[in-house]
């Protein structure tokens, strides 16, 4: 039973970071390529039965295209222009060929036809590629700075559990100043003061700089206390009276016990990581247009109109529900699995 | 026949039972009494209109106030001598019976209505003008009417000459000097006399005075204000127009703005019905409200391109060159007429207009509307994007494109800046990542930077520390004259070179010298002419980029009259004094 849910755990998992690393392959379009002709146009239905009622064991696509006044947004399919559903089709461009991009694509159709599974955005972009390529920046950020912000941790956490007296002084002070740092503010004072023009990677990177660079805090001081508790074990006070140095103590002895509580903050720390992500570019702080994030997606959310008539550019929204019950349940069962560790030890 | 008029009885009753006791009592205008009769159809007197506010107006002082929900409540309240009327857009009598103009052009006498009162009932006359502009053109009150007030750069001189007489005497001939006087309010000296001299003007009628100590001309008084809720105005029952059949206008008996602070609330608002009229909607929200089709108990007007202009404009600032030395080296391609026409000619505005504002816009290439009826020259050309035309002229001022694609300067750095624009504005937004998409095809890396309005503000006005912007600006009239200080260098809005005291360039000089022979044209068709033009000199050397003027939509629910939306001004309340309810039980909620 345990073996069936870790197995569905992992994969679930797998398959959540894997589709947006290979975003290049699984997204049919580029994410910034906009079509103009075409915005907020509705999910693509994607036919089996043509109009005399004929079954196509190949899917596929109608022609849409805009009804009534120019910019009325509402669209018609003209089935007499039909494009079949292609798998491993190759476009012309590879989107910003430096990360794990490639010209082949899982599925697309021809010109002038399109698969938007997600419809488009308001600049006709397609929504599905966008969800993937944003998933890249925000789960990306989200471990990022989960990283960043764990490594700090341990290490001050560390140095004030195991040496004590004015170390551990020293950096609980400092840690409790980092908790009453207001981040949203911060991250404006940071904005404000670099120059205005910052590439969607300087801005990433910024992001997860100050994420991680202020949320050391919280990890550090739990695992201070893991370590004040490992400290005093017997085969760490038989080790130091032994003659063994530190640092072999904390890498033999004291990290090990450490490192349950860590993996367990870091289930937990990815989910607030990644919405915090999302709250800084919906807020336009973070990674801008036209690069996709699942927060600067949902910016559009801000107007009513579309809130209330384009449910599908709540995708990114609801993406991000799976993705924390995932990291939830995961911290859970962690938390279980270190749990009976250490009662049959 | 019959049913009709039990009908009518029916309405009377209610209207006595509902208005009978509050509103103060419906006087006809007296023999002596110098009313104006308005052109407008007879409409039914009582009812209650609610309207909307964005926020709390933060002053009822016309002498001092400065924010739009602050004028547009004021403009109800007080009135001017001559008024330019927005829907024809041009000016006509108000408490000013009549004019002359002396043959120089220099001396204005006015005639004044005689019998009539303010909103306490106190009468009005010359001396309240004398000391109106008395107030408005003291350098200590520090009122922003004071700089419109002023021709050739000195004030204009007020005399009394009679009871009900003025003159007006200007240090120079102005064309359309009558429009000086537009939204000039004028005061009541009986009330304000004492404030003024001890100097606390600017002081008086805050939002907390008492409604019984405000007093003016306008159609309405105040009633009652709620801060953060609503503000009520109610029928001034002396005011000084009638409608052809004598009855005193205005018709309403009430208008209460509620405080709904954002636009999507207003309209929600508005399609519950709780709120009558509403102005200023977005695009989307205009389709939203279309769209459905359900009651359908309002109306909505597309009244086409209105006086703002949205555009791009690059930083031309003289800048330190130890404090900015980047933005300083980016100003070398900012400096360059071909590119800044590369841009202007690289931008879709015809996309723009379909995903910004979903068609309900008018793309633009000078700063005047065709809502700006008077003024927009027709001749200046209006090419289609040209991705080709565009890199043509970047190559020809000696910008490269390298083989990854993107574009170099003669110096081999590649050209790269960042908008600001304020997210509070998504449309202004929008068009900016239209415009980043746009450049990009022509290699240009741009960043779209939203900051906060109040920043944008002060890196444009204060710090100059910003590469390109976008911005809209709303002429206050459809005049040119008001635009003279965008236009001028040297002048307090001259947003793109602020720090350009004299003109820099050929064709700066031409349109610095163009406004300012304009102003003492006295004929119509020569201002044209000067003014067609600046328009030609704006489109042709770019500097700002103007991209797209949105149209005016507003709604108003079904029963209410004597509306005439306008692309100027409050664009539906402009005319609140003839605004009536057609049947008894819409109004009277």
């Amino acid at each position: 039973m345990i073996w069936n849910t870790r197995l569905l755990f992992s994969a679930v998992a797998l398959f959540l970071f894997l589709v947006p690393v290979g975003a290049g392959f699984f997204a049919p379009y580029d994410p910034t390529s906009q079509n103009r002709d075409l915005p907020l146009v509705p999910p693509t239905t994607i036919h089996f039965y043509d109009a005399r009622g004929r079954l196509h064991f190949r899917p596929f696509v109608c022609l849409l295209a805009e009804t009534g006044r120019l910019g009325s947004q509402e669209y018609a399919e003209d089935c007499s222009k039909t494009s079949p559903l292609r798998f491993f089709v190759r476009s012309e461009r590879v989107y910003d060929g430096k990360v794990l991009n490639t010209s082949w694509h899982l599925f697309g159709s021809d010109t002038p036809a399109h698969v938007f599974l997600l419809g488009t955005d308001g600049y006709g972009r397609d929504q599905f590629s966008r969800l993937l390529y944003g998933g890249r920046t925000s789960l990306g950020a989200g471990l990022l700075a989960t990283g960043l912000s764990l490594g700090l941790g341990l290490i001050f956490g560390c140095l004030a559990g195991y040496f004590g007296s004015w170390v551990d002084d020293v950096i609980m002070r400092g840690a409790e100043l980092f908790m009453a740092l207001p981040w949203i503010y911060l991250l404006f004072a940071v904005r404000a003061f670099l120059p205005l023009s910052l590439d969607a990677r300087q801005a990433f990177l910024l992001l997860i700089g100050v994420i991680g660079l202020t949320g050391w805090a919280r990890p550090s001081r739990l695992i201070r206390g893991v370590i004040l508790s490992a400290k005093q074990r017997n085969y760490v006070i038989a080790a130091r009276w032994f003659g063994a140095s530190s640092l072999s103590i904390v890498r033999r002895h004291i990290l090990p016990e450490v490192s349950s509580v860590a993996l367990t903050q870091a289930a937990l720390l990815v989910p607030q990581y990644i919405l915090a992500e999302v709250t800084f570019s919906f807020l336009g702080l973070g990674v801008g247009e036209p690069e996709p994030s699942w927060g600067n997606m949902l910016a559009s959310l801000q107007t009513y109109e579309v809130l209330t008539t384009h449910w599908w550019m709540l995708a990114s929204g609801l993406a991000l529900v799976p993705t924390f019950l995932l990291f939830y349940l995961c911290s859970d069962s962690l938390q279980r699995r270190f749990q009976v560790s250490d009662l049959s030890r | 026949m019959r049913s009709r008029a039990r009908r009518g009885c029916i309405w009377l009753m209610s209207s006595l039972l509902a208005f009978g006791a509050s509103s103060p009592a419906r006087q006809a205008p007296k023999a002596t009494e110098d009313v104006r009769v308005t052109a407008a159809d007879t409409g039914r007197p009582g009812g209650r209109l609610v309207a909307s506010l964005h926020s709390d107006p933060k002053s009822l002082n016309p002498v001092t106030a400065l924010d739009a929900y602050s004028k547009e409540v004021i403009s109800l309240l007080f009135a001017d001598l001559i008024h330019t009327n927005p829907y024809p857009q041009h000016t006509e009598t108000a408490l000013a019976k009549s004019w002359k103009a002396s043959s120089d052009g220099k001396r204005y006498t006015l005639e004044l209505r005689r019998g009539v009162r303010f909103s306490d009932g106190n009468p009005f006359d010359a001396d309240d003008v004398v000391f109106s502009f008395k107030v408005y053109l003291d350098e200590k009150v520090h009122s922003p009417q004071r700089d419109l007030l002023e021709v050739g750069g000195k004030p204009i001189q007020v005399r009394k000459i009679g009871p009900y007489e003025v003159e007006f005497e200007l240090p120079e001939p102005y064309a359309a000097a009558e429009r000086l006087f537009d939204s000039v309010r004028i005061l009541p000296r009986h009330l304000l006399e004492r404030a003024y001299e001890e100097g606390k003007i600017s002081q008086v009628w805050e939002m907390a005075t008492n409604p019984g100590e405000i007093a003016g001309l306008g159609a309405f008084r105040l009633k009652q204000y709620v801060p953060g809720q609503q503000i009520v105005v109610e029928r001034n029952p002396f005011y000084w127009k009638v409608d052809p059949s004598g009855n005193r206008l205005p018709y309403l008996d009430e208008i209460a703005f509620l405080i709904v602070p954002t636009e999507d609330a207003a309209v929600i608002r508005f399609q519950a019905g709780d709120i009558d009229v509403i102005s200023r909607i977005g695009a989307d929200n205009y389709d939203a409200l279309e769209r459905d089709q359900r009651a359908r108990t309002y109306q909505l007007h597309d009244l086409g391109p209105g006086l703002e202009y949205n555009f791009l404009f690059f930083n031309l600032n003289d800048v330190d060159s130890q404090k900015l030395p980047d933005l300083q080296r980016k100003q070398e391609w900012f400096r360059l007429p071909e590119f800044r026409q590369a841009v202007s000619a690289a931008i879709d505005r015809e996309s723009i207009v379909r995903l910004v504002y979903r068609g309900r816009a008018t793309p633009l290439w000078d700063q005047v509307t065709p809502g700006n009826k008077l003024w927009v020259n027709a001749a200046v050309p209006q090419p289609p994007q040209s991705l080709a035309r565009a890199a043509a002229l970047l190559r020809s001022a000696g910008f490269t494109r390298r083989p990854d694609g993107i574009l170099v300067d003669s110096h081999g750095q590649p050209v790269a800046f960042s908008i600001l624009t304020n997210p509070s504005n998504v449309q202004r937004t929008k068009l900016a990542t239209i415009v980043q998409d746009d450049l990009a095809q022509l290699g240009m890396q741009v960043h779209a930077v939203p900051l906060e309005f109040q920043a944008v503000m002060a890196r444009i006005f204060d710090t100059y520390d910003y590469e390109a912007a976008v911005l809209g600006l709303v002429s206050g009239d459809a005049d040119p004259n008001p635009e003279i200080n965008v236009w001028t260098s040297g002048g307090a809005t001259h947003l793109w070179a602020l720090t350009e005291k004299n003109p820099t360039t050929d064709w700066q000089a031409e349109i610095d010298r163009l406004m300012r022979a304009q102003t003492s044209m006295l004929d119509y068709q020569k201002r044209k002419h000067a003014y067609d033009r600046v328009q030609e000199l704006i489109a042709q050397f770019d500097p700002v980029i103007c991209l797209v003027s949105p149209h005016v939509l507003v709604g108003v629910k079904s029963g209410v009259g004597g509306i005439k939306p306008a692309v100027m001004g409050d664009y539906v309340l402009w005319n609140a004094d003839e605004i009536f309810w057609r049947s008894k039980v819409a109004g009277n909620r």
